[in-house]
């Protein structure tokens, strides 16, 4: 298949300033949109991807020939309603499935930027994805939505762009990423970079791929993604297509053969230095600190209202994490509204299919649509 | 919907700010919003009546009154709303505080355990009482600190917060209380309803 044909392209001739100092320009950015902008141009949403997610949010993803990320989320009569609402998504910045990021090639080299390519922020992915507004001409978003990194995108862009989105829905998420979650992110960087074919990122021009360290890398993660009940549950301690332990390093259980197969499909859709970029973005992130610790005025001008939601079973991006953003905004009147789900599946819930949140997202938006529509 | 509601919304000015803590369904909210304009919020503790104010379109909080009212700063909302919950917290002191910090006035309703049919279902069958606004069974019913309406207007007072206004629910029947009226009302009143500042 050929990749380029399947990804819509803007290339951002405006310069960026970056965060790290350094300025970008004509610079691509890959999107995907789904429904139809109306004649206002009141109804689009911006959705934000997560740590290794693209701009393919539903349907079938034309590169890896799966179901996007949100497919239980957005699409026709789904939560986000494709039918009413203009949904437009893009892929991040420092990403690999089409935006400016480090598989590039550097001009002046001809070769692929590696560790070349500058560090980006959370802040800097939404800049960039700022322009896409300009772009379809629309002057004020109806919502903007995303989990987890999602999440993040969501707080740094209403927060840069107060008046530019009515509604904001940060799910699974934090203000600022945590100890834990930083080491979880450098055993992923470490697993990358210890890997002999990772070649100081150079792999491409070196015709090598440091799969195994993404791979361990994507088990990691993934472990951190679900529950201890909802891991107990469904694998509990089976074996693998064997009666009885082989008394060896083979995947006995079910839980091993699961993870290493989530690590070999990581692979061969993702790119190791966009993981090593996306993570650093993440790590960085701390919304708080860009308003000298006081995390409500991060929202002090935005009239937006906000629906946060957050999972029992998240320990990721726990309950409390979510709740500091509610607090903050209480604090200055905004306003917000919050419901933490029960579900057993863990941080990945907003992925999955969890009837209670996909409802609340859908009555939360759609009321509010209703709302705009009739104070117009 | 209940009548105590009408009565609570008559107590509410227009265009207001209001918190309505314990909100469930969003019932009094929803008619606060057509009928009073005002901009509310909810604060509620079950997940399930939480969805049900998501699916009406209210702005609503998942939270603990004793826990979470205190993340809203002082005086940010014309009145906080506690519907017949007072009773059900482990510290309905430290609740009424902090609805009185939040809130520039506070609206406060409470089932009245000196009513008449209270009083006689414990002195004639010498079991709990249980009547219509307190329907649950003594191992069962989430109240821990019941009082009469004399045990709040004494409490109040001894608090210096100010009643603006007290009102007694019969039924369908409102009625204001006063100093003179007030072993009456203890009497007959099934609920209290009382607008105080602090």
């Amino acid at each position: 298949m050929n990749i380029e044909k399947n990804i819509k392209e803007l290339i951002v001739k405006k310069p960026l300033k970056l965060d790290c100092g350094k300025t970008i320009k004509d610079y691509p950015i890959a999107y995907e949109t789904y429904g139809t902008l109306n004649q206002n141009k009141d109804n689009a949403i911006l959705v934000f991807h997560a740590l290794t997610g693209d701009q393919f949010v539903t349907g079938l993803n034309p590169i890896t020939n799966k179901d996007g990320w949100w497919s239980y989320a957005v699409g026709p009569n789904k939560a986000i309603d494709t039918n009413k609402y203009f949904v437009i998504c893009s892929n991040v910045i420092g990403g690999c499935m089409g935006s400016y990021g480090p598989s590039h090639k550097n001009p002046n080299t001809k070769k692929a930027f590696g560790t070349n390519f500058p560090v980006i922020t959370i802040n800097d992915m939404v800049n960039a994805q700022f322009n896409l507004l300009d772009f379809f001409g629309i002057d004020k978003l109806f919502s903007i939505a995303g989990g987890s990194m999602g999440g993040m995108q969501v707080l740094q862009f209403i927060s840069n762009f107060p008046d530019k989105s009515r509604t904001v829905i940060p799910i699974a998420t934090t203000s600022s990423h945590s100890a834990q979650n930083i080491a979880f992110n450098e055993l992923g960087r470490q697993a990358i970079t210890a890997d002999s074919n990772w070649k100081d990122g150079n792999y491409s021009s070196n015709n090598t791929n440091p799969g195994k360290g993404l791979a361990v890398a994507r088990m990691a993660a993934h472990i951190t993604y679900l529950s201890k009940k909802g891991l107990q549950e469904k694998f509990g301690r089976k074996l693998q297509e064997r009666e009885d332990l082989k008394f060896g390093f083979d995947a006995d259980f079910q839980i091993e053969s699961y993870l290493r197969y989530q690590g070999s499909v990581f692979v061969d859709r993702f790119d190791a230095n966009s993981y090593l970029y996306i993570t650093r973005a993440m790590d960085y992130f701390d919304l708080a600190k860009q308003f000298k610790g006081n995390l409500s005025n991060a929202f002090k001008t935005t009239k937006a209202k906000f629906f946060i939601i957050s999972f029992t079973s998240d320990w990721l991006y726990p309950t409390q994490e979510n709740k500091d953003i509610v607090i903050a905004l209480n604090s200055i009147g905004a306003d917000v509204g919050f419901v933490e789900i029960k579900s057993d599946k863990g941080h990945d819930s907003f992925l999955l299919d969890v009837p209670d949140f996909l409802n609340a997202l859908k009555n939360f938006l759609d009321k509010s649509y209703k709302k705009i529509i009739y104070e117009k | 919907m209940k009548n105590e509601f009408r009565v609570i919304a008559d107590l509410i000015e227009e265009n207001t700010k209001v918190l309505d803590v314990g909100c469930a369904d969003g019932t009094l909210m929803k008619f606060l919003i057509e009928n009073k304009n005002t901009n509310i919020r909810g604060l509620e503790i079950s997940k399930e009546k939480v969805q049900e104010c998501i699916a009406k379109g209210l702005t609503v909080i998942e939270g603990n009154a004793e826990k979470d009212l205190k993340q809203f700063p002082d005086k940010s909302f014309d009145y906080v709303v506690l519907s017949q919950t007072l009773q059900a917290f482990l510290n309905p002191e430290l609740v009424l505080s902090e609805l009185l910090r939040v809130g520039k006035r506070a609206i406060v309703t409470i089932p009245n355990f000196g009513y008449w049919k209270v009083r006689f279902h414990l002195l004639l069958k010498g079991t709990m009482p249980i009547t219509k606004t307190l329907p649950d069974e003594w191992y069962s019913t989430p109240n821990l600190h019941m009082c009469t309406i004399k045990d709040f207007v004494f409490f109040v007072k001894s608090k210096k917060i100010k009643i603006f206004k007290s009102l007694s629910l019969n039924n369908q029947n409102t009625s204001l209380i006063n100093d003179s009226n007030l072993e009456i009302k203890n009497l007959f009143a099934d609920l209290g309803i009382f607008l105080i500042e602090k």
